[in-house]
């Protein structure tokens, strides 16, 4: 009966009914090697003759576990043909194998519920649409808070998720014991209910997205190892197998627990920072009274451990303290072969598992597995096209949520593949968010040790990672810890946060882990008045900084593409833009000088150096003659804010600063103390006065040092990126990563005068921003002050808060901060009018200035006033200047 | 042989699980009885119910650093270093360390490196009725040892430095703690002592030979002794000294000391201090092997041959109350006079002596029945034993420690440590029924085991601690440890004796390849 669908020429019908006999016989069988039995044959078995591998493909898949199969699935279905799907042993024989097959929306990120959620549909419908069992239940599942910053975290969740439209409940102990019988409720303050997750047997997922794939045209070769990838000019041209080479176009590196090592075998290395550490679960007997396959799944996050039923007894795993990396050294076995069981490491989680559910004491232990899961440097997955190689794409890392990530994921990259983007913005999970930088292996080891048990930890805003620390630092470093710098972590550069003045409680400032007031308020409070005031001192060296330069005008001509403002401008210019894409989202927001007639200085958000280098490549005609530098690590950036910034500087310099000789957005060199040849900018990123000081590091301790002896008259002092944060909230200043992301257009933000239509160029995304004007924008950026509420007594907002007007969900923040100014919270985000219909109903300034909005912090909704402009009141004690937006965006979280 | 002990663990486990509960009790009820009101009555026969807990007692809580820098103040280690990355000597290294009840203590323990001759000196003197006897033997048995193994010609050469005044190549190297000190006052005495000692070693002794280990052993500890009884019988013009003398003589002590060169190990024990080797057995675990026998009432050849010694009349009254004439519990030691001279000489040296002793009531007390002295020697049972790759390690201990741990549990405790417990077999349930239960307790017991490990480098410091805190179940427990370490001086020796303990660490493969 399924036979007759088979199409793919890579099964022999021999093969065929052998999958069929172990598609019967092994659904649940039990087996030493884990809950869901051995893994089946789809293609080749040692008996028979492997089929010949094509001599050419569109793209090739490495990796036959749940993310590689659902990449296939998707290409297929988006019409793609020649895929073949290449996987060392056989298919689901890595992690997928022991997955412990929970599908659950619970994630710390609104895009990986989304990919949980659609995952959770597709495998949903998989059992129909191919035949083949996958054990698929909906079980719900059951998040407990042991304490009351647990259901704080746990109700943000909640509201999070009703913005994508998931369902979810938060609920009281007692109900806990209506949907799970064995759950002891004696310590829980409360619990989030999600009705939708779901349980499914992941090899038989699988296994099922092979069969659909197979289906439609996917080639899949079992047995078969990619030794190295090959590329010609940075395009890949095909891949070397043990089993003789593959042309391809295209090649996806899904090869999970041995994607590092992938990369790291092609020509050009490609880095993808990974690192494996030893995941354990538990299997027991049946219970004495055999557990309901319905019975929901648990996730107890204080205990550090999940539970869900497993054949009348549990299944229970968790993540501890303490991991246990393994592969640092990059043993290429074949399959996860039988790890070892650790029972000792297990004994935090045996304790805490029977303290939720005593009753499992006479429980009969079946089986511990020992699985190894792979983690990232972020605790995201690593998806999309590597920087250096077109065609060679990733999807790996899922953070032992393999199973609930693997559909949406490969939705997203498949859609990747042939739009140029997906349908979300993916940013946080774009494998450009790294560069080399993270992929060494003592990182990735230090770094994946904190990772795994964070992923049940509960976080708090704010939080830093605290391994793999002090890895690119400015030369300042020193001199700003020894002055009380608090120091947080931006693609492995180490910025302050604020200063803590000599005689502090430091043990109480470093256990600020709260979502209400924290208690750097005051210190922060301080630089910003300091700001506000006088001047104030923040070393910005972690931005991304390139110079463009050309023998003729051929890097204005490609900035004038890229760019939607105009570059044309003379020399000493500074220039706010956008590069956008052909939808006019941004894929940048940086600042550009014309420092002469051909040459450029580009100043991006710090995160940006992997990204905004391969989107300047990919559109740079390959010209001798035009030249591309990353100087990120040549200068040391200090951002003098504050009124008497240019008193500081002129007298350093004995040059008149005044905005008469030195007009806002402008860059000269000059010298600074005895250092010559420093680029001083004036914009400062906040909206206030002041300078930017772009310094060649071997002058940064002297300049600063000048700068500081020099102000200590104008009551000079250090400042970190809180400040910086607040400063640039209160003047609705967005930022890329943050606020901006490749789906929003300028229009949307309020930036129409940074975009030149007319400026003679047809810069990339200029169609689209036409038919946005004309057809009117959907959404729009606004600021929302928070009224009634209490700074000192409520929940603080982050970010990802629900937007409601007029008691209807409108949207969601995208960042917060609290302004000293207004004293009040201010939050900005998007709304956009409830849909009626199909079309989506155009954005009026009567939408935003008449409604009553409302912002929901866990929850609780506390009224908020739309803005679409920044108060002019806090401009009132400034000069007025020529371009009084200077809006400038990019620093960062 | 794996799955034997994987069942024997899971059993183990399944046990704990099941008296857990009650051992709760016991615990309680096992701290009781150090009520200081019933200190009298003997630490077995506590009756709790009539006394109310004295207030000073709960101000005697010990946290556990606390515990730790009492447990710790006297540890040592040495580790044989390493040439070329090899290491040559059949001994790895040290670990010892002393835990007092008396105050001051009187234990005392030395470990030395012989450099005239090869091998090492390690050694336990237990001393009764003050310290002075195991101090003296602590700084000069190793020397009259070592001079007694040298070969003729470095006996010459070394007489021959002396003569001239030429530096003495050294012989011997100590490895000794900060509190192991020496008294400077009588070295001047010693070495004279020392000096007759092998002057007549070189007499007696041929050019070309070596004399054999354990006769040199025999000799060293006899020639001690009598050289002890000898300086107290001449006495010492400066007062002082005089006084010294007459204390290490008066008082006593007991010795046991291991020489190792190679795979040749010799124990020289005189009195109940013991030498237990450890062995580990082909499946991992470890036995014991006692290398010496106790001098005392419980070992019926001593109890013989001490009544073979003295005139049938006596026998009732040389051997009384599991005591040597009632009084003394060790039947072999260094000092101890009274048992030894005559009331005579007693009487005469007592009467010579400085002032000080006059007022010494122990000093002028004679022993009743004593009729037909010696009583007692210093003449040690020497024991040779070939090292095999399974011995592991040697424990030399006194008493302190044997009476209250077996020396099956000593060994287990120190194999465990040595061998760390890291290496403790991994837990499995292969094909057995094990609940979650039972596993937990199992784990946690394992857990217990292991942060106590790993709270002791020191071998030695971890067989004290449990020395003294083992509950019934052979795991420590903090409590108990903290009240058996913060009882006053004038109570801690009710409750145990002092512990000295070393435990020499042996290499396999050197040991193997000899």
């Amino acid at each position: 009966m399924r036979g007759c669908v088979w199409s793919s020429r890579a099964l022999s019908p021999g093969l065929l009914l052998r999958l069929l006999r172990d598609a019967r016989c092994c659904g649940h069988r039990l087996d030493r090697q884990g809950p869901w039995g051995s893994v089946r044959l789809l293609a080749t078995a040692q008996d028979t003759q492997p089929v010949p591998l094509p001599s050419q493909a569109r793209v090739v898949i490495c990796g036959g576990g749940i993310v590689g199969t659902s990449v296939a699935y998707h290409l297929a279905k988006l019409g793609w043909t020649e895929i073949v799907l290449l996987e060392q042993g056989r298919l689901g024989a890595g992690t997928t194998r022991l997955c412990a097959g929970i599908i659950s929306v619970a994630k710390p990120i609104s895009i990986e519920s989304q990919m949980a959620d659609y995952s959770n549909a597709l495998y949903e419908r998989l059992e129909e649409e191919t035949g083949v069992k996958t054990a698929f239940v909906r079980t719900g599942s059951l998040c407990l808070a042991q304490n009351q910053d647990r259901f704080l975290s746990l109700k943000r969740l909640a509201s999070r998720l009703r913005v994508l439209g998931i369902a979810c409940n938060v609920i009281k102990p007692k109900e806990v014991v209506k949907l799970h019988p064995l759950v002891n409720i004696h310590d829980l303050v409360g619990a989030l209910h999600l009705p939708g997750d779901a349980m499914a047997s992941p090899p038989d997922i699988n296994h099922a997205l092979a069969v659909a794939a197979a289906r439609h045209g996917v080639q899949i070769h079992e047995r078969t190892s990619v030794n190295h990838v090959l590329m010609e000019k940075g395009h890949v041209t095909g891949v070397e197998t043990d089993r003789g080479p593959i042309e391809c176009e295209y090649f996806v590196n899904c090869a999970g627990q041995w994607a590092y090592e992938l990369g790291q075998s092609s020509e050009v290395k490609v880095s993808v920072p990974l690192h494996g550490c030893e995941h354990f679960y538990l299997l027991t007997k049946p219970h004495h009274q055999p557990l309901h396959p319905n019975t929901p799944v648990v996730m107890d996050m204080d205990g550090r451990i999940y539970v869900r039923a497993w054949q009348g007894g549990i299944l229970s795993g968790g993540f501890e303290k303490n991991p246990k990396p393994i592969f640092t050294e990059g043993r290429n076995q074949l399959e996860i072969q039988n790890m070892q069981e650790d029972w000792d490491h297990f004994e935090p989680m045996l304790n805490a598992l029977l303290r939720r559910m005593p009753s499992l004491d006479s429980c009969e232990i079946h089986q511990l597995v020992n699985c190894p899961e792979s983690f990232t440097p972020d605790m995201r997955c690593l998806m999309g096209e590597t920087p250096g190689v077109h065609g060679y794409f990733v999807l790996a890392g899922m953070n032992s949520s393999g199973l609930s990530f693997a559909g949406g994921a490969g939705k997203y990259l498949a859609e990747w593949m042939t739009y140029g983007y997906p349908t979300a913005n993916v940013w946080p999970l774009d494998i450009k968010r790294f560069g080399n930088l993270q992929s060494s292996r003592t990182f990735l080891r230090h770094r994946v040790m904190e990772v795994m048990p964070l992923l049940y930890e509960l976080k708090v805003p704010r939080w830093d990672f605290q391994t793999g620390r002090q890895l690119r630092t400015s030369p300042l470093y020193d001199r700003l810890d020894t002055q009380g710098a608090r120091w947080m972590e931006k693609h492995g550069f180490e910025r302050a946060k604020y200063f803590v003045p000599a005689g502090k409680d430091l043990l109480a400032l470093d256990q600020s882990k709260t979502f209400y007031k924290p208690d750097w308020f005051d210190i922060v409070g301080a630089e910003v008045k300091c700001c506000k005031e006088a001047v104030c001192v923040i070393d910005m060296s972690s931005f991304t900084k390139f110079e463009l330069t050309s023998t003729g005008d051929q890097a204005l001509e490609l900035l004038q593409r890229l760019c939607a403002n105009d570059l044309d401008v003379p020399v000493g210019h500074i220039v706010h833009t956008g590069m956008l894409n052909e939808r006019g989202g941004y894929e940048n927001d940086c600042s550009v000088v014309r420092l002469s007639k051909n040459s450029f200085f580009i100043i991006s958000p710090t995160d940006q150096q992997v990204h905004c280098w391969s989107w300047i490549k990919r559109y740079m005609p390959s010209d001798p003659q035009l030249h591309l530098e990353d100087v990120s690590w040549k200068y040391t950036a200090l951002n003098l804010i504050g009124p008497r910034a240019m008193d500081v500087l002129s007298e350093l310099s004995y040059v008149s600063m005044t905005p008469e000789h030195f007009p806002t957005l402008f860059c000269k060199e000059m010298s600074v103390g005895y250092a010559n040849g420093i680029r001083v900018m004036s914009m400062t990123h906040t909206g206030e006065p002041g300078f930017m000081l772009y310094i060649p590091i071997e002058y940064a301790l002297h300049v600063y040092n000048e700068v500081m002896s020099v102000g200590q008259k104008y009551g000079i002092r250090n400042a970190g990126y809180y400040a910086l944060r607040s400063l640039r909230i209160e003047k609705f200043f967005a930022f890329w990563g943050q606020d901006l992301d490749s789906f929003t257009t300028p229009l949307e933000c309020g930036r129409e005068f940074r975009v030149k239509f007319d400026k003679g160029t047809d810069f990339l995304g200029r169609q689209a921003l036409m038919q946005q004007r004309q057809e009117g924008i959907t959404r729009r950026f606004v600021m929302l002050v928070l009224e009634d509420h209490d700074a000192e007594l409520d929940l603080w907002p982050w970010w990802g808060e629900p937007i409601y007007r007029n008691g209807q969900l409108v949207g969601v923040t995208t960042s917060s901060a609290y302004s000293y100014t207004l004293e009040r919270h201010v939050c900005l985000g998007f709304v956009s009018p409830a849909t009626a219909g199909q079309n989506p109903t155009v954005i009026t300034p009567d939408f935003i200035n008449r409604g009553d909005y409302e912002v929901d912090i866990a929850g609780q909704r506390y009224p908020a006033k739309a803005k679409l402009y920044p108060f002019s009141s806090l401009f009132a004690q400034q000069r007025r200047r020529k371009d009084d937006m200077e809006l400038s965006n990019f620093q960062g979280k | 042989m794996a799955a034997a002990s994987q069942l024997f663990q899971v059993i183990r486990g399944m046990e704990l699980a099941r008296i857990w509960p009650r051992a709760r009790f016991l615990c309680q009820t096992c701290c009781q009885f150090s009520h200081p009101c019933d200190a009298n009555s003997g630490p077995k026969q506590h009756t709790w119910r009539g006394y109310r807990t004295s207030q000073a007692w709960h101000t005697y809580y010990l946290t556990p650093p606390q515990v730790n820098s009492i447990l710790k103040a006297n540890e040592y280690s040495f580790k044989v270093p390493e040439f070329d990355g090899k290491n040559l000597s059949s001994v790895m290294g040290f670990d010892s360390n002393q835990l007092p009840a008396n105050a001051p203590i009187e234990d005392r323990r030395s470990a030395a490196t012989c450099l005239q001759t090869r091998g090492m000196l390690f050694g336990v003197f237990d001393g009764h009725a003050g310290c002075a006897c195991a101090q003296a033997l602590s700084e000069r048995l190793f020397y009259y040892t070592a001079v007694a193994m040298l070969q003729h010609e470095t006996l010459a050469e070394l007489e021959s430095a002396v003569e001239a005044g030429r530096p003495v190549q050294p012989v011997l190297q100590w490895h000794k703690h900060p509190n192991d000190y020496f008294s400077r006052e009588a070295s001047r005495l010693y070495f004279s002592s020392l000096r007759t000692y092998w002057q007549e070693l070189l007499d007696l002794s041929t050019p070309g030979e070596g004399p054999d280990t354990a006769e040199a052993l025999l000799s060293a500890f006899k020639r001690l002794d009598s050289d002890i009884s000898l300086e107290a019988q001449v006495g010492d013009p400066n007062s002082f000294l005089h006084y010294w003398v007459l204390r290490v003589a008066f008082s006593g002590a007991t010795a046991c000391m291991a020489h190792v060169d190679g795979a040749e190990l010799h124990v020289a024990n005189t009195g109940d201090c013991r030498a237990v080797l450890g062995i580990q057995e082909p499946d991992g675990s470890f036995s014991a092997l006692t290398l010496s026998n106790d001098h005392n009432a419980q070992n019926e050849e001593e109890v013989r041959r001490v009544r073979a010694e003295h005139p049938p009349s006596e026998a009732r009254t040389v051997v009384k109350q599991e005591r040597l004439l009632g009084l003394l519990m060790p039947f072999r030691a260094f000092g101890d006079v009274k048992f030894k001279w005559s009331i005579d000489l007693q009487r005469r040296v007592l009467e010579s002596g400085p002032d000080q002793l006059h007022n010494n009531e122990h000093a002028k007390f004679v022993p009743p029945n004593f009729h037909t002295p010696p009583y007692l020697t210093a003449e040690p049972e020497v024991r040779r034993h070939r090292l095999r790759p399974q011995d592991r390690f040697l424990v030399l201990a006194s008493d302190g420690l044997w009476e209250t741990l077996h020396r099956q549990e000593v060994v287990r405790i120190v194999g465990e440590h040595l061998t760390g417990v890291h290496q403790q077999q991994p837990v499995s349930v292969g094909g057995y029924r094990v609940t979650l239960g039972q596993m937990q307790g199992l784990l946690q017991e394992r857990k217990a085991r292991i942060s106590s490990t790993f709270e002791d480098q020191n071998a030695a410091t971890h067989l004290i601690r449990h020395a003294v805190g083992s509950n019934e179940f052979g795991a420590v427990d903090h409590e108990r440890l903290s009240k058996m370490l913060s009882l006053p001086e004038e109570l801690a020796r009710m409750y145990r004796d002092d512990i000295t303990v070393i435990i020499v660490q042996f290499n396999p493969h050197v040991i193997g390849a000899q």
